[in-house]
C-alpha cells in the first residue's frame, strides 16, 4: 500500500521535476501496490477515495445504438488506473475555488506553489443553484476549472490527477459488460444504481447513496454529467488509436462529458451515450469576456478524477496542467 | 406611445452639446439597411459587465456603431475594444484614439457622441454618469444599483423625472424584470392568485465574489478603484450591489417600498485588509405601509450553504421565485396554482436590449426604469444604514440622509474619505456607534 501521508510530507515544498522523481521511484513496485486508496486533503479532514481500475480490453461504443457516434463499436486496450470511487463534491471544490478559505480551514501552511495557484473568478452567481454542497457533486465547472481543480490536488499531494479520457470512462462504466448498463439493458433497473430525472427530484443528491457498479464505482450513471479530456468528434471511433485513444481538445466546444445526470432520461444515461458541452451553458454569464471558470446553466455537470498508474513525465504533468484556456465570448 | 416632437429635440440637443449637427438615426425609423440609420453607442465602464452589454446590445442585430469608450482605466478599455472589434469587426466597431477616453472626466465627451450610451461603472458613478446623459438627452441602458448612498439616489430620482420629461427611454439592469418567470408568476400574484401578500423572505447568501490586491506604485485612489467592491462610496456593500436583485423583487410584489428598516450586520470572516470597509452579512425586516413584513438577509461566508431566491406568503396560498427561472405558487392545501417552465428560458441579460433596442429602432419611448431602480436600491442602503447603525429608521429618514461618501475631488491623487490605518486596515461600521445618515 502506497503510503500516501508520508510522501505528501516530503513532498510539499518540492518542484514538478523533485515530486515526480519521487513518485517514478515510488511506483517502481509491482501491481500488488495496486489497491484503493483514500486521499486526504493536506491541512484538512477532506478526504476522498480511489478505485482500481485493472488494465484490460473492452468494445467501446455500441452497434445497436441509435446514435451514430456511438459507431463502430471497436476493440480498444486500456491501460490501469485509479477512478474516484464518487463523483468531486463541493466539500473538497471548495477549497480550491476559494484561497481566503482555504487559509481560513487549514491547520497548516498551503504552501507557496499552492498559494500562488490561478483560481476560479468567484462566482457571482449561487453555483449550487440552492441544491446543497455537503456530499453533494461540485457543479458547473468548465472542462477548465475541473483540470486546475486537478492541479491544485496535484500542487497539494504530489499525486497526477486528471480527467478521465472519454475511453478511459467507458471502460471503467461498462465494466465488464456489453449491455447497454453494466446491469443490463433495462432502464427500469437504473433507480437502484442513479439518480436521473425520474427519481432525482430535479436535484443533485448526496454521493454514493445508491448501489455502486461491479467495479465499486457509484453514480457512474446519472447525478451529474461528468466531464471528460476529449474534444468531440462524431466521426472520431472510425479513425481513434486502438491503445488508450484520446481525441485532445483544440477547440472549445463541443467537449465530451458522460454519464448522464440528474436531469437526464434513464434511457439516456448508458455506458455508451457521448454527451456534449455547449455554448448554450454560459448564455446567462452576463460579462465578456465569459467565464473560463463557470458555466451557470449547467447545474448537471460536475467530474470525476482519475490517476493513471504510471504517471507521465515531469513535462507531460507541466504540459496538461498549463495548456492556456480558450477565450470564450 | 411615439415620441412626438423627440427626433427634432434630440437633434437640437446633440448640437448644442457638441456644436455639430448629427444625422439622427431616429429621422427615417425602421430603414435599418441605411447606413444613416446607425443607431451610435458609447459604452461608459468597459469592464466585463460593460463589455457584455455591448455585446448584447450587438447581439440584437440592429445596425448598431460602437463610437466611444470611456473608462478610468486605459488597461480595462483597451481589453474590452479587443475583444469587441474581434467579435464584430470594423463595421461595428468605429473607435477611434481619441474616442477612446479615460479617467474620471472622459464619460462627457463620450455621451455626446452617441444615440444611446450603457452606464456600467462601479455604482458610485452612476448618478453623475446617469445625469449627464438625461442632460444631453440619450437613450440609456444603465446597471444596477444606481447609486451607493441618499446623495446619490436624490440625484437619480431628480435626473429619471427630466429623463420622462425628455421621453428618453432609460432600462436598468435589474434584469429579473426582463425573465419571464418574474414576469409570469408576478402577473399572476398581482391577479390575486395568492392573496394579499403578507410576508416574505428574500436572500442572497453565497462565499462572496473577486478581491484585486494592491499594486505598488498606486495611489489610495487607484486602489480603492480597482478593488472597488470592498469600498461602499463605489460599491454600497454587498447590501446594495448584490442583494439589490432580490430587495426589488419584494418591492416589485408588495408594489412599493417599505417605511421601516432594522437589522443587524457584521464583519464576521471578512476581516483582510484586502476587503476594505464592506460587512460580510446583513439581516433586516423591512416592514412596508400596510404592516406586512419582509425578511430580508445576504451573506458572503465561503463554506457555509449558498441561496439566493425570494419566496412569499400570502392570505390565500405562497409563491416561490429564483434567478434559475423557479416561479411556483400554491395555494395553502398544497395545490399547486403555478409553476413556470424552467427549461428553454430566454437570456433576461439579451431580453433586457432585445427590447429596448426594438424600441429604439422604431423612435419610440416605453421604458422608464430608472425611478423604480432607485427607490428599490434606496431600500438596499435603507438596509445598510440600518445594519451600520443597528437602529429602525423610516423611508423619509433614510432618504433624506445627509452623510455623502462620494469623495470631495476626483483625481487619481485626491483622497477617498476612508483611508487605511498604519497597517492597512479600513475602518469599518460599528452598530451602535456609526452614524450613517
Amino acid at each position: 500500500m502506497l503510503n500516501i501521508n508520508s510522501l505528501k510530507t516530503i513532498m510539499m515544498n518540492i518542484k514538478y521535476l523533485g515530486i515526480c522523481a519521487l513518485m517514478l521511484m515510488s511506483f517502481d513496485a509491482t501491481d500488488s501496490n495496486f489497491e484503493g486508496y483514500s486521499q486526504k486533503i493536506p491541512g484538512t479532514q477532506v478526504i476522498f477515495d480511489m478505485t482500481p481500475i485493472q488494465a484490460g480490453t473492452f468494445k467501446m461504443g455500441n452497434d445497436d445504438s441509435q446514435n451514430l457516434d456511438e459507431k463502430p463499436a471497436h476493440e480498444v486496450k486500456i491501460d490501469a488506473f485509479w477512478m474516484g470511487t464518487h463523483e468531486v463534491t463541493w466539500d473538497a471544490f471548495e477549497l480550491f475555488l476559494d484561497k481566503n478559505y482555504e487559509l481560513a480551514i487549514s491547520e497548516e501552511p498551503i504552501g507557496e506553489r499552492v498559494d500562488g495557484l490561478s483560481r476560479p473568478s468567484l462566482p457571482y452567481l449561487d453555483m449550487t443553484f440552492g441544491m446543497g454542497k455537503e456530499e453533494k457533486p461540485a457543479i458547473g465547472m468548465t472542462q477548465y476549472g475541473a483540470i486546475q481543480y486537478c492541479h491544485w490536488l496535484f500542487l497539494k499531494t504530489g499525486i497526477f490527477y486528471r480527467l478521465p479520457t472519454e475511453a478511459e470512462w467507458e471502460y471503467a462504466a461498462k465494466a465488464g459488460s456489453n449491455t447497454m448498463y453494466f446491469f443490463g439493458d433495462d432502464p427500469k433497473a437504473l433507480g437502484d444504481y442513479a439518480w436521473t430525472a425520474e427519481n432525482s427530484n430535479e436535484s443533485t443528491q448526496k454521493v454514493g447513496a445508491k448501489k455502486p457498479s461491479p467495479w465499486g464505482l457509484y453514480d457512474i450513471y446519472g447525478n451529474v454529467l461528468e466531464w471528460t479530456y476529449d474534444q468531440y468528434d462524431i466521426d472520431f471511433y472510425k479513425r481513434s488509436a486502438k491503445e488508450n485513444p484520446v481525441n485532445p481538445a483544440e477547440k472549445l466546444y463541443p467537449r465530451v462529458v458522460r454519464g448522464g445526470s440528474f436531469a437526464s432520461s434513464p434511457a439516456e444515461a448508458t455506458s455508451a451515450k457521448r454527451f456534449l458541452s455547449s455554448p448554450d451553458w454560459k448564455r446567462m454569464d452576463p460579462q465578456i469576456p465569459k467565464s473560463q471558470w463557470w458555466f451557470p446553466e449547467a447545474p448537471f455537470l460536475g467530474l470525476r478524477l482519475v490517476r493513471p498508474w504510471i504517471p507521465p513525465s515531469p513535462e507531460e504533468i507541466n504540459a496538461y496542467y498549463t495548456k492556456s484556456p480558450i477565450t470564450d465570448y | 406611445m411615439k415620441i412626438l416632437n423627440s427626433r427634432r429635440d434630440f437633434i437640437k440637443t446633440g448640437a448644442l452639446v457638441t456644436g455639430g449637427v448629427f444625422a439622427s438615426p431616429f429621422v427615417v425609423p425602421g430603414a435599418y439597411a441605411a447606413p444613416a440609420n446607425e443607431l451610435k453607442l458609447a459604452v461608459i465602464g468597459c469592464g466585463g459587465r460593460g463589455t457584455g452589454a455591448v455585446f448584447q446590445a450587438m447581439e440584437t442585430g440592429h445596425p448598431i456603431k460602437l463610437v466611444a469608450m470611456a473608462d478610468a482605466f486605459r488597461d480595462r478599455l483597451d481589453n474590452s475594444h479587443k475583444l469587441i472589434l474581434e467579435k464584430y469587426g470594423a463595421s461595428k466597431v468605429a473607435v477611434p484614439e481619441e474616442m477612446k477616453l479615460t479617467g474620471f472626466e472622459g464619460y462627457k465627451e463620450a455621451i455626446a457622441a452617441a444615440d444611446v450610451v450603457i452606464l456600467a461603472t462601479p455604482p458610485g458613478f452612476r448618478p453623475m454618469h446617469f445625469e449627464e446623459a438625461v442632460k444631453q438627452g440619450k437613450q440609456i441602458f444603465m446597471e444596477k444599483p444606481v447609486a451607493t448612498d441618499a446623495a446619490g439616489i436624490r440625484r437619480v430620482l431628480k435626473a429619471a423625472e427630466e429623463a420622462k420629461a425628455k421621453k428618453l427611454n432609460v432600462v436598468v439592469g435589474l434584469q429579473r424584470h426582463y425573465q419571464n418567470n418574474y414576469r409570469e408568476t408576478i402577473k399572476r400574484i398581482h391577479d390575486g392568485a395568492i392573496g394579499d401578500i403578507t410576508g416574505g423572505q428574500v436572500f442572497w447568501n453565497d462565499g462572496g465574489v473577486w478581491v484585486r490586491e494592491r499594486q505598488p506604485g498606486q495611489t489610495e485612489m487607484e486602489y480603492q478603484m480597482r478593488n472597488w467592491y470592498y469600498f461602499n462610496w463605489l460599491c454600497g456593500d454587498h447590501i446594495t450591489e448584490q442583494h439589490v436583485h432580490n430587495i426589488d423583487v419584494a418591492n416589485w410584489v408588495k408594489k412599493g417600498y417599505p417605511v421601516k428598516a432594522e437589522g443587524t450586520g457584521g464583519r464576521q470572516v471578512r476581516t483582510s485588509k484586502e476587503t476594505g470597509e464592506i460587512f460580510d452579512h446583513h439581516v433586516v425586516t423591512f416592514t412596508y405601509a400596510d404592516g406586512s413584513v419582509i425578511h430580508s438577509e445576504c451573506r458572503h461566508f465561503p463554506g457555509a450553504a449558498n441561496r439566493v431566491d425570494e419566496s412569499f406568503q400570502g392570505t390565500k396560498g405562497k409563491v416561490y421565485m429564483s434567478g434559475g427561472n423557479h416561479g411556483v405558487l400554491t395555494d395553502w392545501k398544497g395545490n399547486e396554482l403555478y409553476n413556470h417552465p424552467r427549461d428553454n428560458q430566454p437570456n433576461p441579460y439579451q431580453q433586457e436590449h432585445d427590447e429596448l433596442w426594438a424600441v429604439l429602432m422604431k423612435g419610440e419611448y416605453k421604458f422608464a426604469d430608472a425611478e423604480n431602480a432607485a427607490k428599490s436600491t434606496m431600500t438596499s442602503i435603507m438596509g445598510r444604514y440600518a445594519t451600520y447603525s443597528g437602529k429602525p429608521l423610516t423611508w423619509d429618514e433614510a432618504m433624506n440622509g445627509s452623510v455623502d461618501l462620494f469623495p470631495e475631488r476626483l483625481a487619481w491623487d485626491a483622497m477617498p474619505k476612508l483611508l487605511p490605518d498604519a497597517d492597512g486596515y479600513y475602518p469599518h461600521a460599528v452598530p451602535g456607534k456609526t452614524k450613517v445618515i
